[in-house]
Parts: C-alpha cells; structure tokens; sequence
C-alpha cells in the first residue's frame, strides 16, 4: 500500500491526457454562413499523476468542465488522446468504456439534479455496484451500510429517497455512490459550489479523508480558488478553452507566473478587513469561445499585452520545477 | 465613506412569519438595526437563515400569503414602512430605497431593451418625458461603465453577459437617486474578476451619491471588503452585530468563529478545516433558548432554557450569546480555541 507521503517523490502516472480537443458546433443562422464551433477545449495536455489532487480553475466558459466530461467521454471529444490504464479512452466503444467507468467516477454540483429522485438511496447504490459488478448481491447490503457510515450518514437512510435529505447529506449519497464501485479516479465538478460554508467545510473534510483511506485520485473542478488551495497538490489555470497555468499549489498560489493568474488571485475578496490588497482589475469580459482573439487568448484583457501577444500563441512552457506557464513575458514579468 | 452621519434607515424588532400547510415559520423573529447614511452594513449568513427575508421585508415584497410581517417597524425618514398604504411604498421602492437581485436575467424583462427598462423606471418616479428619460438612461449606463452606452441600451437582456446585466440593474436601482441601496447577493452569480469589478463599482457610486448600502450576501470575503459593520444572521436571529473589523479579529458569538474557522483560505495551508457539527433547526420548530445551542461547543444548560439578548461589549460588538453575560464570566474564565 502506498503512503500519500510518497506520490510527490514517485510518480505514476495514472491519466494522460494529450491534445484534447472539445468543438461544439453552433446553430446556423443561414445555411450559407461557414460553420462555426465553440471551441471550449482546444489543444490542451497534462497528466494526473497517482493519489494526487489535480484541480482546474478557471471562470466560467474556459472549459474547466468540459475538460471533465470528455475525459469521461460524457461528450465525445473533437480530438486528442486520453490515455488511462494503458488505453485510449477516445477510440473505445461504448461498451468497452463502460467496463471502465467503474474506475472512473464524477461528483457534481448539483446533488439534487444528479440523483434519481424516484429510487431509494439502496436503489441507487445498488444499481452502481450491480452494473459494474464491484459487490456481489448478496453482500451489497452490508457494502451499503458500510459506505453510508463512511460518508457519514446512518444505515437507516438507506430506505429514504433524495429529497428528504439536505444538501450537504445529498453531497454525502453522491459521494456513497461514487464510492461503490471502488473507483481509482474520482472527477469533483463543482463538488462542494452549491453548499454552504460550514457543509462544505464537512464535505472537504471528508474528501481529503477518503482520498488517504483509498489512495484516490481527483481531478478537482472548481471556481473557488480558496477551496482549490485547501484540497490540491497541484493546480491548473484554465482561460478560453487553454491552459494558462499548471504548477504545484504552494507555486502557484505564492508566485504565479501568468499575469490572468495574477490577476484572478488578486480579484478574490480576502476574509480579513486589515488585508488591502493590491487588486489587478480585469477590464471587459471574457471574450466569445466561438471566435477567441488570435495570438495569446488573454490579449484582450491583460495589462502587459503587446504585438507579439496578439500575432503568436504562446506555449506551455515549463519555467520553475513543476511549474509551467504560457506566457511570452512570464520571465520579465514575474521573476 | 468617512464622515458617517444620520441614520436613515432603522429596523426594529422586525418579524416576518411564514403560514403554511406544515406551520409557522418563523424566517424573520425580531430583528433589530440601524443603517446610517454613506455607512454600508453587511448582512451575512448561510441559506435559510432569513437574510434576504429581511431585504424583502424592508420593501415590503413578502408575498403575502403565505408570508406576513407580523411585527415590529421599518422607519425610514420618520415613516413606518410597515404600515403606510401601498400606494405610498410603491413612491418609495425603486426611487428613495431600491433593491439590487442576485440573478440579473430573470429581474430584467427578457423582452423589452434594456434603455427603455431603466427609462420606465425612472418615468415611474420622476417627472421626464420618454426622451429625457431615454437620455438619462444612457447617462446611467456610462455611469456603471457599460462601453458604447448608446448601442446598448437598445439591446435585450440576453445580448449582454452577466456582468454586464448586473450593471444594468445597478444602473436602473440607482436611476432615481436613491438613499438606500439594498444589494442582495448582487455578485454571487459573477466570476470573480466580473465580481471585482462590481463590487468596486458599488463602492464608488456609494461614495459619489452618499447612499446607505445594505448588502446581503453568504460570502465573508465580500463583507471584508466592502461594510463598514456586519450583522451576522443564524436561524431567523441576529447573534452578532459588529463594526467589520471586530467580525474577523475579534468574533465573538460561537457561530460566527465557527464559521470563520471554516473557511478555507486563499492565502493559508490547513490541513484540516473545523466544521460546525449538526445542521440549522427548522424555522417551523425553533428551540427556547439560543438557536445555536445544539451544534455549540461551549453550550451550558442556560443556553438550552432561555435565549440571550443581544449583548453591548466593551468593543463596540453586540453579540446574543450567554457566554458574554456577567453571570458567565464571573463564574468561569473566558474559553475558546478555535483552531
């Protein structure tokens, strides 16, 4: 068994994901116009190495989720590689990518909207563990009751329905859920967004326990860069559609490198009247994936933009250890 | 913001109860504050605790039935909103108090441009024929900074982006020039680089037109940033009531540490966040005595029997706790660590 201490030191790799691609085409307004697609993930690659927490940041529309469900093939992506256990989950069947969504699972947002209200909290589970046949029938009881008192909630809850549980104890079945069918990955999108603070205190709290009882891995969807800070081992920032910045948290969060992290860190209300900080205001919003601006996507709006910036799209490049940016500038900038 | 000057707005003992098929809710159970002019008071707590209750009681915008304000009185420039006719709070609402809602797409009519709805606002109130009211319009846009205000204002809702939609309702609650400014949750739905943007725009009008600003919102960054004292709400009661600063060096009320404990911060590594075991009680079913008393730590047999008053500290702070009362602290030494 593996000690979380040690994934920083050894590293497997446990997803590879290459030159993922996600278009969504748009509603023509005339059969003449050209087609056009929202390009909500467009050439992204990193890896998600064993045990960890990799979260993705980003505001809304920069393809954070998206990110997540093509991973999961819950949309079937444009183009690219996702490479898990040895296989290319992009050319799987339906089938075959059935036999492996066992291994790996999702928690959303909205606990409500993701259970079945019509089924039994047992129902639930056992449907889970009896499609992916991770618990044999006549032991699933005794799983489920096991399962429930791990996410903290009692055995009697198995014979009531979603709707008469709160949020967090919904958060709670979905994670229960999740669980049953004894998954390596687990996907958060926007686990703990809907609750409020003093949940999602619990829920954190219980994902980081889970995460050292089962050697776990997560790949952490979320806005909230407080949250990220708390549950992460690494980090990546995430704008139109492109990586902007991938690093490990304390790097990320001490001394970012790309100025929309930057900026994205300083717009963030800090609890604490006595802090004044410097705030780096964006102007404008976030331009339309559907026509991004050439060159660097973050052009528009960055303070330091120049030519370069807006003829030539800068790569991910890696900088410090473990800590890759895409910006032209980033050395001049922030080192 | 500096010189703080009369009160202008003032609650007191306001409850608002709720009648239906499984009981009373008791959503609002007296609550008690004063708003002063240029001062912005923060209104913080988690769903349910009666927050936005409270906004919409002030502006009498409690559906009715099932709701009803069963008590107490909103005084605002020497008149009980509570009582006086609707004719005359319809004077009032959107002109000298107006309301600013957390989800700008379904407060905005999805089919009329956005010019002509901030116009029929302010034509509503004011004496101005449809083009002076048009222009006026458009100078409120450039007021919140929506770039070519002139294009806009002839566009619909949905052609705009969130934040944008929300300046728009910034520009249309502020078209009348109003005393009072109640902010709802106004940058919840907005990331966080558009939430800067508002919040800062929020200030600044307030400085430029001498408001008062009552700004209801979960989030206590948001209150960090922007109030001058905070009230924290918890099950339908004020427990604490403080100027700012007090909130986060110095909380008193068991809740309110609490809740700041769990928290997780942008700019700390925990290990581990403190959680407030237990969950709210039910509105229909509230407990006598301190509503916190069952998830509290320090809870005595006192708290489970008779629900504290709010009580003035050295500082400035008011808190309804009993661990603040002189029977408490003679007989023990002040306790708590939070981690």
């Amino acid at each position: 068994m593996k000690v979380s201490k040690e994934k920083s030191a050894e590293k497997s790799v446990l997803l590879e994901v290459s030159g993922l691609k996600q278009y969504f085409p748009v509603k023509k307004d005339s059969i003449f116009q050209p087609k056009a697609f929202v390009k909500a993930v467009d050439d992204i690659s990193f890896v998600v190495n064993e045990g960890e927490t990799l979260s993705i940041v980003g505001e809304s529309g920069c393809g954070k989720s998206t990110t997540g469900r093509s991973i999961l093939k819950l949309d079937e992506p444009t183009e690219g590689k996702v490479l898990y256990a040895g296989k290319n989950l992009v050319d799987l069947t339906k089938k075959e990518m059935r036999e492996l969504r066992g291994d790996l699972q999702v928690i959303f947002q909205d606990p409500f909207a993701s259970l079945n209200p019509r089924q039994t909290i047992k129902k639930i589970l056992g449907e889970a563990m009896t499609i992916q046949k991770s618990v044999a029938k006549p032991l699933q009881h005794d799983r489920m009751i096991e399962l429930l008192n791990l996410v903290g909630l009692p055995g009697e809850a198995l014979d009531r329905y979603p709707h008469e549980f709160s949020g967090g104890q919904r958060q709670r079945i979905g994670i229960a859920r999740a669980l049953a069918v004894d998954p390596k990955l687990i996907i958060c999108d926007e686990a703990v967004s809907a609750l409020d603070v003093s949940i999602q205190a619990q829920i954190l709290n219980l994902l980081k326990k889970l995460q050292k009882q089962f050697q776990l891995t997560f790949l952490f969807i979320s806005h909230d860069l407080s949250v990220v800070r708390y549950i992460s081992d690494r980090v990546m920032v995430m704008y139109l559609g492109k990586i902007v910045e991938i690093s490990d948290k304390k790097d990320l969060f001490d001394a970012p490198l790309h100025p929309y992290t930057k900026a994205l860190l300083s717009s963030i209300p800090v609890p604490n009247p006595s802090i004044k900080s410097k705030r780096i205001l964006l102007k404008g919003d976030v331009p339309s994936p559907i026509n991004p601006p050439t060159g660097c996507r973050f052009h528009t709006r960055c303070p330091f933009a120049t030519e370069r910036c807006k003829a030539e799209e800068p790569v991910l490049r890696e900088l410090r250890v473990n800590h890759s940016v895409s910006c032209h500038y980033a050395e001049e900038l922030f080192s | 913001m500096t010189e703080l000057q009369e009160t202008i707005l003032e609650v007191k003992d306001l409850k608002t109860y709720f009648y239906t098929k499984r009981g009373v809710s008791k959503a609002v159970d007296g609550i008690d504050f004063a708003l002063k002019k240029g001062e912005t008071l923060g209104i913080v707590g988690e769903s349910g605790c009666g927050k936005s209750i409270t906004s919409l009681s002030i502006l009498r915008l409690i559906p009715t039935p099932p709701g009803k304000i069963e008590g107490g009185e909103v005084l605002f420039k020497g008149k009980n909103l509570v009582e006086i006719p609707d004719s005359e709070m319809r004077k009032i609402r959107g002109n000298e108090i107006s309301m600013i809602f957390q989800e700008p797409m379904t407060s905005l009519n999805p089919v009329i441009p956005v010019g002509e709805q901030i116009a029929e606002a302010i034509r509503l109130h004011q004496k101005m024929n449809k083009k002076e009211a048009r222009a006026k319009a458009v100078d409120m846009l450039k007021l919140v900074g929506i770039p070519s205000p002139e294009k806009r204002a002839k566009q619909q809702p949905f052609q705009l982006s969130g934040g944008m939609r929300q300046r728009v309702m910034i520009a249309m609650a502020l078209s009348c020039n109003p005393e009072v400014l109640i902010a709802d949750e106004p940058t919840t739905a907005l990331d966080v680089t558009i939430q800067a943007q508002i919040l800062e725009l929020i200030k600044d009008l307030q400085t430029k037109l001498g408001m008062g600003v009552i700004m209801i919102t979960h989030d206590l960054g948001v209150i960090a940033e922007t109030c001058n004292t905070v009230a924290v709400m918890y099950a339908g009661n004020i427990v604490e009531h403080s100027p700012t600063q007090n909130i986060f060096d110095a909380p008193k009320h068991p809740y309110t540490r609490g809740l700041l404990a769990s928290l997780p911060k942008i700019d700390e590594d925990k290990d581990e966040l403190y959680t407030i075991e237990g969950s709210v009680p039910s509105s229909y079913n509230m407990p006598p005595g301190c509503r916190f008393a069952s998830r509290c730590p320090f809870a005595e047999d006192i708290c489970e029997k008779k629900k504290p008053e709010l009580l003035e500290q050295q500082d400035g702070s008011k808190v309804r706790c009993w661990m603040y009362s002189e029977e408490w602290t003679a007989a023990k030494p002040q306790q708590g660590v939070f981690s």
